[in-house]
C-alpha cells in the first residue's frame, strides 16, 4: 500500500470540510449586522419557513428583526407546545423543526419536547435566549444553564460566545439535526450576543472535525447479509422509524416484495410499509398483534432495518427471539449490539442498506418460504385485532378510532398522545404511506398530540390532520388550539375521553387488584372539564358523540369543516383495554390475546 | 470486569470535559481516574480516563462517547504496549529519628524530597499504580499526613502517534 503524501491528505481532509447546507442563491457578501439580525438572516439562509416561539426578556433582540423577516414565526400558548409543534412540522416533512423561547422557564419548557426529539431522532433545532454574558452563573433574574440541562438530551448543543459565531453555529445546529441520525440541537444565546454588532456573510465554514456519519454500508457486510437472508426458512423484515427518517419506504417495499420476506413496522415505523400490503404481518411489541410477535419470537434472521431493539418491541431481552440470528442496519453505531447482539451490523443510511441489499440479491432465485408464510397467515386469521363491544352499552372507542381511520382515509395525518388510545390508533388505522403517522413512541410523552397536530398542519396545510388524543393528555397541551384558532391551523382533535388515564387504569385493573388509585379525572362524573365548551372557548368548534351510531356523522361533519379548528369529545367506556398485550418484563411468548386468553400454536410446526 | 484505558482526544473546548464526564455516569460508568491536558495542537485536548468495565458495556460506552460531536477519536492503550504513568505528592511525618529511615525509601523508590519541615517531608513520586501503591505501603508506617495523586496518563509505545491522523483534520 503506498503511503499517501501530506499534500493528497490536506486535499482530503479538506473535502470533509462539507459545505454548508444553504442553498446558492442564499449566498450573501458581509454586511454589518446586529447579532439578534444575524440570526434571522441565517435562519433565512438555511431556508426555515416557519418558528414556533414566544418571546421573553433575553431573546427578546430576536424578535425585533423577526418582525420584518418573511420568516412565520407562530406564537404558541407554552414553549412545550412550540417545541411538539416543531417535532410534528419536522415529523410531518422530514425538514428541520424550529422553536424558540426566552432564558430560564422558557428554556426549561422546552426540556419534555427536547428530550421527545431525542427519544424519537426527530431533526429539531430550539433557539434560547440566555442572560447577557456578564450575567452568566450569577444566578441572574431568568437564568438557568439550558446547556447543561439540555446535555443529555440534545445530540449536540451550543452556547454562542460571539456574534461573529452565529451565522457557521446556526448552519452546524442545522446540519447536526438533520443528518446522520437526526435529533434536537440547541443553541443558546445571550441578550448581549444578540445586541451586539457584528458582520453576517453567507455561507460560513462548518468546523465539525468531530463529526462524520457513515452513510454507505460496507459491501463485506452487504454480501454477508445477503447470504444469510438467501439461506433463512424464517426470515422477518423488522423495520423501525430509521426507514422513514431515511425516505426509504420504497426501497423498503423493492425489497420485500423482491425477497417475499414478512414485514412486521414497529410503532415509530408505521406506514412506512403499507398495512394493506400482503405481506405485512403487524406491528410487533407489547400491544402489537400476535402474527408479528410471534413472526419475531420464531424466525431464524431479523433483518433489522432502522429499529433499535427497544425493550417494548423485544418484552424480556433474553427470551427475545431465540433462534434468530441478527442482521442490524443502523446509521448509529451505538445502536448495533446495545440490546441484541448483531450477527451482522451494518453501519450506514438505511437507504444505501436497503438500495446495496436490493443490487446484492436481485439476481438470486428466492425461495418461497411457504411453510413459514402458512404459520403467519394462520395467525393472522386466527388472531386478528380486534375488540369486544362493551358489555355496559357505552361506545367502542376502537370503533369510533377504526372509523376514524376509514373516514378519514390513507392522505390524512393522525397524530396521538399516549395511552390506550396511541395503541388502538396504531393498531386499527390503516397507515398506508410514510409520514401518516405521528407519535410519541420513545419518550411516551402525555400531551403531545394536540401541538404536534398543529406542527403537522403548518407544514401540509392541505392534509387533513387528524390529532387523536386522550382526555388525560388533552388536558395538558390544549392550549395550543388557541394558537391554532388564531393562525388559521385548523387541525381536527378526536378526544377519546373515557374519564380517566386509561392506560394506567388498565394496569391497575390487571396488576393492582382493580385499585383505581388517582386515574379518574372526572371528565365523565362531573364533566369537568367540559371539552365542547372548552373548544369553543379556545375558538374551535365542538362537538360530542356519545353513541355508535352517531360516530360516523360526526366525523364527517368535522371533515366538512375547514375554516376552525374542530374538537370532538367522544365519550367512550371507560374499561376498554388494549389487547393483545405482552406484560412489561415478560417474554413475548407470554403474549395475551385478550384478557387471560393466550393464544395456540401448532408447536410441532414451528 | 477489568480496567482500561482510553485516550480520547476532544476539540479543546469550554464544556466538553463535561459532557465526556457527565455521558460516563449517565450509562453508568465509574471513572477510575481522568487526567486532561493540551496536546501538541492546542486545539485538541486529550483526556486519559481509566473504566473499570466489562468488554460489551465498554464497547457501549466507546461508540456513544464517540457520538460527541467534540469528540475526535479514542484510542485504547493496552498496559503492555503503552507507558502509563500517575503523579503522587505526599506528606510523610519524618522527625529526626526516622528522617534518614525515610530518606532511604525515597531512594529506593527513585522518588524526591520537594518540601522540608521539621518534622515532616513532601515527597514526590511518579509511575504506575503498582509502584506508587508500594512506595505507599512503604511509607504509611512513618505516618502519611496527607496526599494527593493526578490522574493516569499514558502514550503508546514507538513511533506512531494517535494524534497524527488526517481525520483529526488539524491544521498543518
Amino acid at each position: 500500500m503506498t503511503r499517501p503524501s501530506p499534500e493528497s491528505l490536506a486535499q482530503r481532509a479538506a473535502a470533509q470540510r462539507s459545505a454548508p447546507p444553504a442553498a446558492p442563491g442564499a449566498q450573501s457578501a458581509p454586511v454589518a449586522a446586529t447579532g439578534a439580525q444575524s440570526l434571522v438572516k441565517s435562519l433565512e439562509a438555511l431556508g426555515v419557513e416557519v418558528v414556533f416561539g414566544i418571546p421573553g426578556g433575553a431573546i427578546l433582540p430576536a424578535y425585533d428583526p423577526l418582525f420584518d423577516s418573511k420568516l412565520r414565526h407562530i406564537l404558541v400558548r407554552h414553549e412545550q407546545g412550540g417545541g411538539h409543534a416543531a417535532t410534528g412540522y419536522a415529523q410531518a416533512t422530514g425538514k428541520v423543526g424550529v422553536c424558540m423561547a426566552t432564558s430560564g422557564p422558557g428554556a426549561t419548557n422546552l426540556v419534555t419536547p427536547i428530550a421527545d426529539a431525542y427519544m424519537d431522532s426527530v431533526p429539531l433545532v430550539a433557539i434560547t435566549g440566555q442572560v447577557a454574558r456578564p450575567s452568566i452563573g450569577t444566578d441572574a433574574f431568568q437564568e438557568a444553564d439550558i446547556q447543561g440541562i439540555t446535555l443529555p438530551i440534545t445530540k449536540h448543543n451550543f452556547l454562542v460566545q460571539s456574534p461573529d459565531e452565529l451565522p457557521r453555529v446556526l448552519a452546524e445546529a442545522f446540519h447536526l439535526a438533520a443528518t446522520g441520525r437526526p435529533g434536537p440541537v440547541l443553541v443558546d444565546i445571550p441578550k448581549d450576543v444578540l445586541q451586539a454588532q457584528t458582520t453576517f456573510s453567507w455561507p460560513p465554514v462548518l468546523d465539525l472535525p468531530g463529526y462524520r456519519p457513515t452513510l454507505h454500508p460496507h459491501g463485506k457486510q452487504i454480501r454477508e447479509a445477503a447470504r444469510l437472508i438467501m439461506a433463512a426458512r424464517r426470515p422477518v423484515l423488522y423495520v423501525g422509524g430509521g426507514v422513514l427518517k431515511a425516505q426509504a419506504t420504497e426501497a423498503l417495499r423493492e425489497l420485500a416484495e423482491l425477497t417475499g420476506i414478512p414485514v412486521v413496522t414497529t410503532l415509530m415505523a408505521r406506514g412506512a410499509f403499507p398495512d394493506s400490503h400482503a405481506q405485512h404481518v403487524g406491528m410487533p411489541g407489547m400491544h402489537g398483534s400476535v402474527s408479528a410477535v410471534y413472526a419475531l419470537q420464531r424466525s431464524d434472521l431479523l433483518i433489522t432495518l432502522g429499529a433499535r431493539f427497544d425493550d417494548r418491541v423485544t418484552g424480556k431481552l433474553d427470551s427475545f427471539a431465540p433462534d434468530a440470528q441478527v442482521i442490524h442496519a443502523d446509521i448509529d453505531p451505538a445502536e448495533i449490539g446495545k440490546n441484541r447482539h448483531a450477527d451482522v451490523p451494518i453501519v450506514g443510511d438505511v437507504k444505501h442498506v436497503l438500495e446495496e441489499l436490493i443490487t446484492a440479491l436481485r439476481a438470486e432465485t428466492h425461495p418461497a418460504r411457504d411453510e413459514w408464510w402458512a404459520q403467519l397467515n394462520d395467525l393472522r386469521t386466527r388472531y386478528p385485532l380486534g375488540w369486544e363491544e362493551p358489555e355496559d352499552g357505552t361506545l367502542a372507542p376502537q370503533y369510533v378510532i377504526k372509523r376514524l381511520g376509514e373516514i378519514a382515509g390513507p392522505d390524512a395525518v393522525y397524530v396521538a398522545g399516549v395511552g390506550q388510545h396511541q395503541m388502538w390508533a396504531s393498531q386499527f388505522i390503516s397507515y398506508e404511506k410514510p409520514a401518516t403517522w405521528l407519535n410519541s413512541g420513545g419518550l411516551g410523552t402525555m400531551g403531545y398530540a394536540v401541538p404536534a397536530a398543529m406542527g403537522a398542519k403548518v407544514a401540509r396545510p392541505d392534509a387533513v390532520v387528524w390529532a387523536i388524543d386522550g382526555d388525560g393528555c388533552f388536558q395538558m397541551t390544549n392550549q395550543e388550539l388557541a394558537t391554532c384558532a388564531l393562525e388559521g391551523i385548523p387541525i381536527k382533535v378526536a378526544v377519546i375521553n373515557n374519564g380517566n388515564l386509561g392506560m394506567v387504569r388498565q394496569w391497575q385493573t390487571l396488576f393492582y387488584d382493580s385499585r383505581y388509585s388517582n386515574t379518574d379525572l372526572g371528565t365523565h362524573k362531573h364533566r369537568i372539564p367540559d371539552f365542547v365548551k372548552l373548544a369553543e372557548a379556545l375558538g374551535c368548534i365542538g362537538m360530542r358523540c356519545e353513541s355508535a351510531e352517531d360516530v360516523d356523522k360526526t366525523i364527517e361533519a368535522a371533515m366538512a369543516i375547514n375554516d376552525a379548528p374542530v374538537v370532538i369529545d367522544f365519550v367512550v367506556g371507560k374499561d376498554a383495554m388494549v389487547w393483545p398485550m405482552v406484560a412489561a418484563g415478560t417474554s413475548n411468548d407470554e403474549i395475551q390475546f385478550a384478557r387471560g386468553v393466550r393464544p395456540t400454536f401448532d408447536e410441532d410446526d414451528l | 470486569m477489568s480496567k482500561h484505558t482510553l485516550s480520547v482526544l476532544v476539540e479543546n473546548k469550554p464544556g466538553v470535559l463535561a459532557r465526556v464526564a457527565g455521558l460516563f455516569s449517565r450509562r453508568g460508568f465509574n471513572i477510575d481516574s481522568l487526567a486532561v491536558g493540551e496536546t501538541e495542537h492546542p486545539e485538541v485536548s486529550r483526556i486519559t480516563v481509566v473504566v473499570n468495565a466489562d468488554e460489551q458495556p465498554l464497547e457501549q460506552v466507546t461508540k456513544q462517547l464517540n457520538k460527541l460531536v467534540n469528540v475526535l477519536k479514542i484510542v485504547e492503550l493496552e498496559a503492555s504496549t503503552a507507558v502509563q504513568r500517575e503523579l503522587l505528592l505526599v506528606k510523610v511525618r519524618a522527625d529526626r529519628p526516622v528522617r534518614s529511615q525515610v530518606l532511604e525509601t525515597v531512594e529506593l523508590f527513585r522518588a524526591k524530597v520537594v518540601d522540608v519541615a521539621p518534622d515532616a517531608l513532601t515527597i514526590e513520586a511518579t509511575g504506575t499504580a503498582e509502584k506508587l501503591d508500594a512506595l505507599l505501603r512503604d511509607l504509611e508506617p512513618y505516618g502519611i499526613k496527607e496526599m494527593v495523586q493526578s490522574g493516569l496518563v499514558a502514550i503508546g509505545r514507538g513511533s506512531r502517534s494517535i494524534t497524527a491522523n488526517p481525520a483529526l483534520r488539524l491544521a498543518a
